[in-house]
Formats: C-alpha cells, sequence, structure tokens
C-alpha cells in the first residue's frame, strides 16, 4: 500500500485516500466536442512521471496533486489543489 | 512398533515425562510433548507420510520443518496442515492425504503405469479438447487431485487483522536476525522481530551441541532488550510498496494478519538447503542434512540405521559426525568436493534399500543423507526489486542494490563464523535502527503540529563484509528424479518442456508447474533453473530464474478475509420498527424498514388518512455563506441563484458526462443557510463531487459545507391529514397553507425540540411534511406524532410502500430507474435542465442532448391488461428489437392495475403508441405510453392541498 504524505495530515496509508486520476484540464464552455470527450475520456497512462490527484477522504478531505512515478510508485511532491499558483 | 527415540540430547525440546496419544490414519499413536506430527512419527517408526501430487509415489521426510513437500497431513478436519511444523496435541486425529484407499495401498499409484499419460504440460494438453468432455476431466481430475478435505461442519472462526507501525522489521530470528533487533532496539527503534519457527535461533536450534551457549547468549540478549517485540510461528509474507509489510501469525489456535508500515525492513531470512536431482530421490529414507540434524536434535529421533551420506560442504561433514555419535552407522560417506566418487541412484520399492554408486558398489542403507547445496531465501529482497543474480563460484542466486530502507544480514548475504554472522546482523541492525529512526524524522518534519522528534546520527554505521563462500554447483547426478516434489516435475519433464518450445524458465514453470506447488520454489527452483539451462544450453546466469511474488509462506483464505465486521447503519427509530414487526431490508450499509406487514395496506392509509415513513437515511449537507447559489448552479441542471429565503427546490446532479447521477431537495433556510438532501446511497458520492468543486475549481467561493446526514433524523408525514396532525405537536410556525405552500422550507419546534427543519414536498404525491429534528430527538418525534396522530389515523409506512407511492406519482429513482448511461432529458428531467447558466457540471453534454434530441425517454406505461404487472427489467420490443425496458413496476392498489416507468428508444415512446413488452416467460404483452410520467393525481393537487 502506498504512503502519501499529506500536507495537512503527514504520512498516511493510501486507503485514507480516494484516486482521483491523472489531472487533466477542464476546457473552456464552448470548445468543441473532440475537445470536451477528450477532457472526459482520454488519458496519457504515462509510464513515469505522473501528476495525478487524490482525495484525502479519511482524513482531512483535501484534495491533492501528487507526482507519482507509475513504475516505481515513487512520489516526489504532494501539495493542495489550493495552493498559491507556481 | 519400533521406537526410535534415542537418549537425551543436549538442546532436545521435547518433554520425556508428557506423553502425548494421538491417532495416525486411525490407529493410536505416541508421541511427547514438544514433538511436531512428523517427529512423533518418526520416533515410532514411521516412514511413509503421504503419497505424491500426480504419481501417488509414497513419500517421506524430506526436510523435517514447515518447508517438508511431503508433510502436508489432515488433522481433524483441517487440511494441509505442516506436519513438519505443527505440534502434536492430546486426541488429535492426524490422516495422510491424496491416498486412496490406503496409504498402504494407494491404487492411483497405478498412476505410475500410465506416467505417460501426465507429461507436462497436460492440462494444456488435455484441456485443448472439445468442450463437452471438460465435466468428464473435472470429474475424474478432482479424484485424482492433492489436498485434504474441508468437513461441512467445520466451525466458522474468525482471525483478527492489525495494523503496526514498527520502526524496522526483522524477518528471521537467526543468530543475524537476533543480533540485528538487539542493536536495532539499542539504537532507540521499535523493532518487530519475526520467526517463522516456534522459537528463535534459526540453524542454532539444531547445529548441535557447541551452537547452544551462544543461542542461550542471543536469546538472552533479545529478551533483555526494550523495544523488541517478537512474532514467532509468524512470517513475513510480502513486501509490498513504500515498506508495507504483510505477517502472517499462525498457531494451532489462531491466526492473524499484521499490516505493518516497517520504516526499515531487516531481511534475514537464510538459505534454504537444496535437495539433490537423482534417480530414487524421493524414497522414504532420503533426506536432507537439515531433516536429519532436526530429527536427531531438536526430538532425539534417530532417522535411520544405516546411512550414506553424500556430502559438499562442512553441513555434510557435521552430519556424519552426529550421525556417528547417535549411534547410526554410516557405511559410506561420498564426498562430491572430490571427483573421484559420484552418487548414481537410491533403489528401493517403498522405501530407500540400498544406494548405488559410480564404482559400481551398491551399499544397503535405510538413509541417505544430502548436503549439496544452498538457495538463498532472497524472495523479500527481489519484491523489493533486487535483482536476483547467480554467482556460479558459490552455486546460489544472490540478490542486487536494494532500496535505502530494507536491508539484508546472515546467510542470504553470505557465510561465515557464527561471530562474523554475528558482527554483520549487528552492524545492519544498528543501521536499520537509524535509518528508521532518521525516516522518524523526516515524517515528523512534514507533518504540521506533530512532536518534534530527535534527529538520529547522520553517520552511517560501517558494516563489514560478508563475503559467501566457494561452493560445487551440484544439482543433478548422473541418473534423473524428482525436481519438484510437491509437483512431481521430474529432470527430464522439464528438459522435454524446453524440447517442446518452451525455452524460457517463466513459461517451462508454468508448463510444467514446477516451483508451483505448496513449497513456491523454495526447495525446487534453482534445480530447476539448473536442469532448464542444461536443456537449452544455456548457462544458469543466461537463464536467470523466476519472479519470487508474494506471499513468501502459504497463507489461508481466512486470515486474509478476517472478521466480519462490514459496517451497518441504523436509524435513531430502529429499535422501534424492529419492536414493531417491520420486515428489514439491507439497503447499502442501512437496514430500512421494507414494510410492517402489508405495504398495499400502508399506502391506502397513507393516501386516505396519515403515515409516517422513517427516512433518516437521507444524505443531508448544510451549507452556509453568500456562494452557495453560485455551488448548486454549478452541480444541479436547474436554476438556483433565485431561490427565495424559504423555499425548496428539487435538483437533478449530472457528472461532467451529463449522466444523473443524483437528486434530492435543497431549502434556503436563511440569507447564508441552504439545506441539502441527496439520496440515501449517493450521500457520500455527492459529498465528494461537492468538495472537488469547491476544491478544485471555484476555491474562492465562500461556502461552508458540512455533512449532518448522521446528526439529523428524518421522517416523513404524509397523507391528507398530516397537516392537521403536525399542528398539533408544532410550534412557532404557521401550518396555513396560505402561509406554509408547497415546496416551501420553514424551521419549527417539534414535539418541544426547537430547531427542527420541515420541508413540504411530496415523494409520495400526498400533502407531506418531511421533519429533520437532531438525531438524538429522533425517537422522541416519531412516537410523539403517533401518540399525537392516533385519532387521525396514522400508521407507519416502509421502503415498498413509498415506492408504490412514488411510482404511481411517476417520481424517478436514480439509479433504478436510470443507469450508468442516462442524462438528464432522457431522464425525462429535461424540464429543469437550464442551458443559459455560463457553467455548470456537464452543460456541454446537456446542451449536445437537447440539440440533437434523447435518443431515449422514461415514460410511463400501463400494461393493457390491468393485472398484469411486468416484471422489472423486462424487454420492450418491437418485433426482434429491443427498444427499451420496464425499469419499475408495481401493482398500484390505488388505481387497481399494473403500473410502470420504462426506459424506450425515443421512436417508440411518443404518448399513446402501443408498445410490446416481453415477459420472462417468453409470452408477450401489450402496454400503453401515457401522456404524463405521473400515473396517478397528474396535476398534483393533492400535494398542493
Amino acid at each position: 500500500m502506498l504512503l502519501i504524505t499529506c500536507p495537512h495530515c503527514g504520512p498516511r496509508n493510501g486507503d485514507e485516500f480516494s484516486f482521483e486520476g491523472e489531472v487533466v484540464d477542464r476546457p473552456l464552455m464552448g470548445c468543441s466536442e473532440e475537445a470536451w470527450r477528450a477532457y472526459l475520456y482520454e488519458r496519457h497512462n504515462v509510464a513515469g512521471w505522473q501528476e495525478e490527484r487524490w482525495f484525502h477522504v479519511a482524513g482531512c478531505r483535501r484534495f491533492l496533486d501528487v507526482e507519482r512515478h507509475t513504475i516505481s510508485n515513487e512520489i516526489r511532491s504532494v501539495r493542495d489543489v489550493a495552493r498559491e499558483p507556481k | 512398533m519400533t521406537t526410535r527415540r534415542l537418549p537425551g540430547r543436549p538442546g532436545e525440546v521435547i518433554d520425556r515425562v508428557r506423553p502425548i496419544e494421538f491417532t495416525w490414519n486411525g490407529r493410536v499413536a505416541f508421541g511427547l510433548e514438544g514433538d511436531t506430527i512428523a517427529s512423533a512419527l518418526a520416533a515410532a517408526g514411521v516412514s511413509v507420510f503421504s503419497r505424491s501430487f500426480k504419481y501417488h509415489r509414497p513419500r517421506g521426510i524430506l526436510t523435517a520443518d514447515q518447508h517438508d513437500p511431503n508433510l502436508f497431513l489432515q488433522v481433524d478436519d483441517e487440511p494441509n496442515v505442516r506436519g513438519g511444523h505443527r505440534l502434536v496435541e492430546d486426541s488429535m486425529a492426524v490422516r495422510s492425504q491424496n491416498v486412496w484407499p490406503s496409504l498402504r495401498y494407494d491404487l492411483r499409484s497405478a498412476n505410475r503405469l500410465v506416467g505417460r499419460f501426465l507429461t507436462p504440460g497436460f492440462y494444456y494438453k488435455t484441456f485443448m479438447a472439445p468442450g463437452p468432455l471438460k465435466p468428464t476431466y473435472q470429474r475424474v481430475l478432482r479424484r485424482f487431485s492433492a489436498g485434504g478435505t474441508v468437513g461441512t461442519a467445520t466451525q466458522r472462526t474468525f482471525s483478527e487483522k492489525h495494523f503496526a507501525h514498527p520502526d524496522v522489521v526483522v524477518a528471521g530470528g537467526g543468530p543475524a536476525g537476533m543480533a540485528a533487533a538487539v542493536a536495532a532496539a539499542a539504537a532507540g527503534a521499535q523493532v518487530m522481530l519475526v520467526e517463522e519457527n516456534r522459537t528463535l535461533g534459526g540453524h542454532l536450534r539444531y547445529a548441535g551441541a557447541a551452537a547452544l551457549g551462544p543461542l542461550s547468549d542471543l536469546r538472552d540478549a533479545v529478551w533483555a532488550a526494550d523495544g523488541i517485540e517478537v512474532l514467532t510461528d509468524a512470517a513475513v509474507t510480502g513486501r509490498y510498496d513504500h515498506n508495507w509489510v504483510g505477517i502472517v501469525q499462525a498457531t494451532a489456535a489462531a491466526e492473524r494478519l499484521i499490516k505493518a508500515r516497517a520504516k526499515c525492513l531487516v531481511v534475514a531470512a537464510g538459505k534454504i538447503e537444496r535437495p539433490y536431482v537423482f534417480e530414487g530421490n524421493d524414497l522414504p529414507g532420503v533426506m536432507l542434512s537439515g531433516a536429519a540434524m532436526r530429527l536427531m536434535n531438536l526430538w532425539a529421533v534417530s532417522p535411520g540405521a544405516r546411512a550414506v551420506v553424500v556430502t559438499a560442504n562442512d553441513r555434510g561433514d557435521a552430519v556424519v559426525e552426529q550421525l556417528g555419535g547417535a549411534g547410526v552407522d554410516v557405511a559410506e560417506v561420498v564426498d562430491l568436493r572430490q571427483a573421484k566418487q559420484q552418487l548414481v541412484r537410491a533403489r528401493g520399492r517403498g522405501r530407500l534399500a540400498a544406494v548405488e554408486l559410480s564404482d559400481g558398489r551398491v551399499i544397503e542403507a535405510d538413509l541417505l543423507v544430502t548436503a549439496v547445496g544452498w538457495t538463498t531465501a532472497t524472495s523479500l529482497l527481489n519484491m523489493a526489486g533486487a535483482r536476483p543474480v547467480y554467482e556460479p563460484r558459490t552455486a546460489r542466486f544472490l540478490s542486487g542494490d536494494l532500496p535505502d530502507d530494507v536491508m539484508a544480514t546472515g546467510e542470504i548475504v553470505g557465510d561465515g563464523s557464527l561471530d562474523e554472522l554475528i558482527a554483520h546482523g549487528s552492524a545492519v541492525g544498528a543501521e536499520a535502527g537509524r535509518r528508521a529512526l532518521r525516516r522518524a524524522f523526516d515524517w515528523a518534519k512534514s507533518t504540521p503540529r506533530a512532536q518534534p522528534v530527535t534527529p538520529p546520527a547522520d553517520e552511517p554505521t560501517t558494516i563489514p563484509p560478508l563475503a559467501a563462500a566457494d561452493h560445487p554447483e551440484l544439482f543433478t547426478a548422473p541418473s534423473d528424479g524428482f525436481v519438484d516434489f510437491s509437483e512431481d516435475v521430474r529432470g527430464k519433464d522439464l528438459a522435454l518442456a524446453a524440447a517442446e518450445g518452451y525455452d524460457s524458465i517463466e513459461l517451462s514453470k508454468r508448463y510444467t508447474t514446477a516451483t508451483m506447488g505448496p513449497i513456491q520454489g523454495k526447495l525446487e527452483l534453482v534445480n530447476a533453473v539448473a536442469v532448464h539451462a542444461e536443456a537449452i544450453g544455456a548457462t544458469i546466469a543466461e537463464t536467470g530464474t523466476t519472479t519470487w511474488r508474494p506471499p513468501y509462506a502459504p497463507i489461508t483464505l481466512g486470515v486474509l478475509a478476517g472478521a466480519d465486521e462490514d459496517p451497518v447503519r441504523r436509524s435513531p427509530m430502529h429499535d422501534w420498527h424492529v419492536e414493531h414487526r417491520a420486515v428489514p431490508l439491507v439497503a447499502g450499509q442501512w437496514i430500512r424498514p421494507d414494510h410492517y406487514g402489508d405495504p398495499a395496506a400502508e399506502v391506502g392509509n397513507t393516501r386516505e388518512h396519515v403515515g409516517i415513513i422513517d427516512v433518516s437515511p437521507l444524505g443531508k449537507i448544510d451549507l452556509r455563506g453568500p456562494d452557495v447559489p453560485k455551488l448548486l448552479d454549478f452541480v444541479y441542471i436547474n436554476r438556483w441563484s433565485k431561490l427565495g429565503i424559504g423555499r425548496v427546490r428539487y435538483g437533478a446532479m449530472v457528472g461532467e458526462d451529463g449522466v444523473v447521477i443524483d437528486d434530492g431537495v435543497t431549502a434556503r433556510l436563511g440569507e447564508d443557510r441552504y439545506y441539502m438532501t441527496t439520496t440515501s446511497s449517493g450521500a457520500g458520492r455527492v459529498w465528494h463531487w461537492l468538495d472537488d468543486w469547491m476544491q478544485t475549481t471555484a476555491p474562492w467561493w465562500d461556502v461552508r459545507m458540512t455533512a449532518v446526514s448522521d446528526g439529523y433524523a428524518a421522517m416523513n408525514v404524509a397523507g391528507p391529514n398530516s397537516r392537521r396532525l403536525l399542528e398539533r405537536v408544532a410550534e412557532d410556525v404557521d401550518l396555513s397553507a396560505d402561509a406554509f405552500a408547497y415546496m416551501q422550507a420553514r424551521t419549527a419546534t417539534v414535539a418541544g425540540i426547537p430547531d427542527c427543519i420541515v420541508l413540504r414536498i411530496g415523494f409520495t404525491g400526498e400533502l407531506s411534511f418531511e421533519l429533520h429534528v437532531p438525531a438524538g430527538f429522533g425517537l422522541h418525534v416519531w412516537t410523539s406524532l403517533l401518540e399525537a396522530g392516533a385519532d387521525l389515523g396514522i400508521e407507519p409506512f416502509g421502503i415498498e410502500a413509498q415506492r408504490i407511492m412514488r411510482l404511481e406519482k411517476g417520481h424517478l429513482i436514480v439509479g433504478q430507474d436510470t443507469d450508468g448511461l442516462t442524462k438528464a432529458h432522457e431522464a425525462a428531467l429535461g424540464w429543469a435542465v437550464r442551458a443559459d447558466k455560463a457553467d455548470c457540471a456537464g452543460k456541454p453534454e446537456l446542451q449536445w442532448e437537447s440539440e440533437a434530441g434523447p435518443q431515449r425517454m422514461l415514460v410511463a406505461v400501463q400494461p393493457d391488461e390491468p393485472s398484469l404487472v411486468p416484471a422489472e427489467a423486462s424487454q420492450i420490443v418491437a418485433g426482434d428489437r429491443i427498444v427499451g425496458r420496464v425499469t419499475s413496476s408495481r401493482m398500484s392498489p390505488t388505481l387497481g392495475r399494473g403500473v410502470c416507468l420504462a426506459m424506450i428508444d425515443a421512436d417508440f415512446a411518443e404518448p399513446g403508441a402501443t408498445v410490446t413488452i416481453r415477459l420472462p416467460d417468453g409470452t408477450s404483452a401489450a402496454a400503453t405510453v401515457m401522456e404524463q410520467t405521473a400515473h396517478f393525481d397528474p396535476e398534483g393537487e393533492r400535494l398542493r392541498g
């Protein structure tokens, strides 16, 4: 089981979190059908570093952006989605 | 029976004054306390313990420990007990498995004669045949397959699971593991020391008298140390991501699964003795040096009377000496380190009789001991990502680079004197403790408001070298024998597999099933690799090894299942329902009253007088702040910004794909105060969904959300008398039709309880008030209403009556009348969709759906034959085509006829159209699509009254 270091709660077992998938940008209203369907269904599914979203559902209930390596499961950063912009 | 018990041995673990009486295949047998089943039987002269898996060959002791493939036994109603590990107990009934009709006269040993039909790839080849024969194969193979039997009367037992957060887990309680645990504890770490045997000590337990002093010193050090939890009869079964470690502790009495997050894992699993492949190597009487030593030194059992020893290492030399000391006549020592002599084959019928050597001599013997090499137990290291690397000089696989949080010590790393092993273990333990405390420090640093942790030393501990000793590469003798004892795979089977094209060890393993039995390769893997390598003309290093996967040791399904602890949710009025003979309905985690005897009568009473239903499982969310309308506009398909104070509105939610995910009502109770209800099953999902939008899309919205589902008990009072009833118990509220109209909300004092929320809504189609009261007063308000309404005809009603009434009214249930593809317009919710919003969840999809027109429509349908109630999910057909399905159907007590909701292709869903319903019995019935979804009171006069 993964160990995810929540910025609010510290290192916690992965089963406290729900996996929300790859981070995808939501298209603006008025976009094409192709763009919208790509947002709904198309994922990169990379073998490597992935920006993904987790929800600390059994903890602080904050949504988190996690950088995880999909081969080694190494996690190199966890940030709250509502962080200050980079 | 002859006894093979030796006089007192130093280090023996048996209690000679405490005899144990048990049965072996129905006959009385005796052992001593401390005996395993195998040692007690061996002491009594038993040599054949089981029949082999495929050929039903007689099998005896091979390793005399928990990994012995020949000692899987049935104990009472427990199958597959490891006889080399389980202790004998009084009145235990032990039987051999895999025998029919008896161990001595096993008819299926005729398999030996038909062995050519049981070639490698047997399952592949057999099941390629046409399908109709498969049931026959299955029947025949069942009878011939291995394993014990589970009695149907077996008591259900529960095993526990528990979570642990040790600093250091040490896998293996031999000398290096014990030293590592002590050193890690001395460094300040909390340590779990896990040992698969009953006591700590590893090979020191049976190595002979000289090892007993150091063994006792090491054990004393472990017991004296602070912070070591010793788990015996336990195995680390797997190492997973981020050092998540599974430990199964299994005694005869109980099993438990420990899930540990180890800050550092030290693997000290040692090495496992490897069998030698030669003709007759599975005859009872042929055993490994470890088995002979365990029998003699732990249980004082003589392994035989006249022995031949094949040795290639110190262990073999030691066994020669110990056998002599125990009075066994060592007839011949074959030293394979010198090229002079080779073992050719073992002979015997049913048990060992003689040993044939390369110089032509045939030596009579009842014991053949082999000591020809080792397999390192690296599987936990390989699960941690270390590559197994074959080292020809040492004739074993060693492990490659390890991640920072996994370390190895002991004979898994190399060989050395006992002092060297202990020194290595101590250094690794100290370093593991340091790394674990460093991790604890880092974790605390990354946890807001955590207690500060003192940082450990920065300087790593120097770990002394521990090299693996040279060892000749010895896998097979000049004759062929069994490579895999569990699966009955011989060297020639592996060669045949290679010849048939299975030229990768991973493929050959699956094809021949070598290493796939209960021992999972611990004894046989390297021999299998060696034979396979020779067959394909490659080196062992080139061939590589198969992947070690968890679990390291066999685990019962029961220990994985654990206790039956699914949460159950009950409303505050649950006990009242039970007292009033409610028939329970399990709805997700909730137990709800389905009905109280007669749902049709409950409908009639509610429509005629007044009924009350417990709707506490509804999801309830308290929303506050000036931006709540923005949130509601975003997550609901309809418009919320103009909702006045004291108003309540129905809303449906769709996902980003436009599919309906939930519905409910939301009330505005004050300037910035809203109260949302969701479906019972959707409560958690909606809470999650709202959080998602608020955090990821519009974190600047000023909205505070609190889930209050369990904070309020909820009940719906429905029926023409509901207002009169409520007037008797409610204060601070004007309930008149003018002051409190349909789709309005108030707060009020009900039955003396202030701050209750009253919503005038009507799922049932009747004049009705939904009361949300603080949960602790739910039962009080419920019983107060029943008392106050006795003369008004109040009766409780359950889910079934509610479902009938909502279907009469044509109100949909999300998930019942919709599915995972149903968009808002199809669900007959087009009236609610507001396309003029700048943005909302699923907006583009709803817009496109509206433009293209819905593909299907949810409509009310009535069978032309009034008494007919087509089963839910009955198909609606047009000729051979399926054009829809009945999503809900009931006999309506109010209308006296069958009523349905159905999802029908738009072309066939026009009001007034006749459709054909295909019934489960194959007949068809005509039905008519109705003008409106409501079968009853479509104008809504009753609920507006």
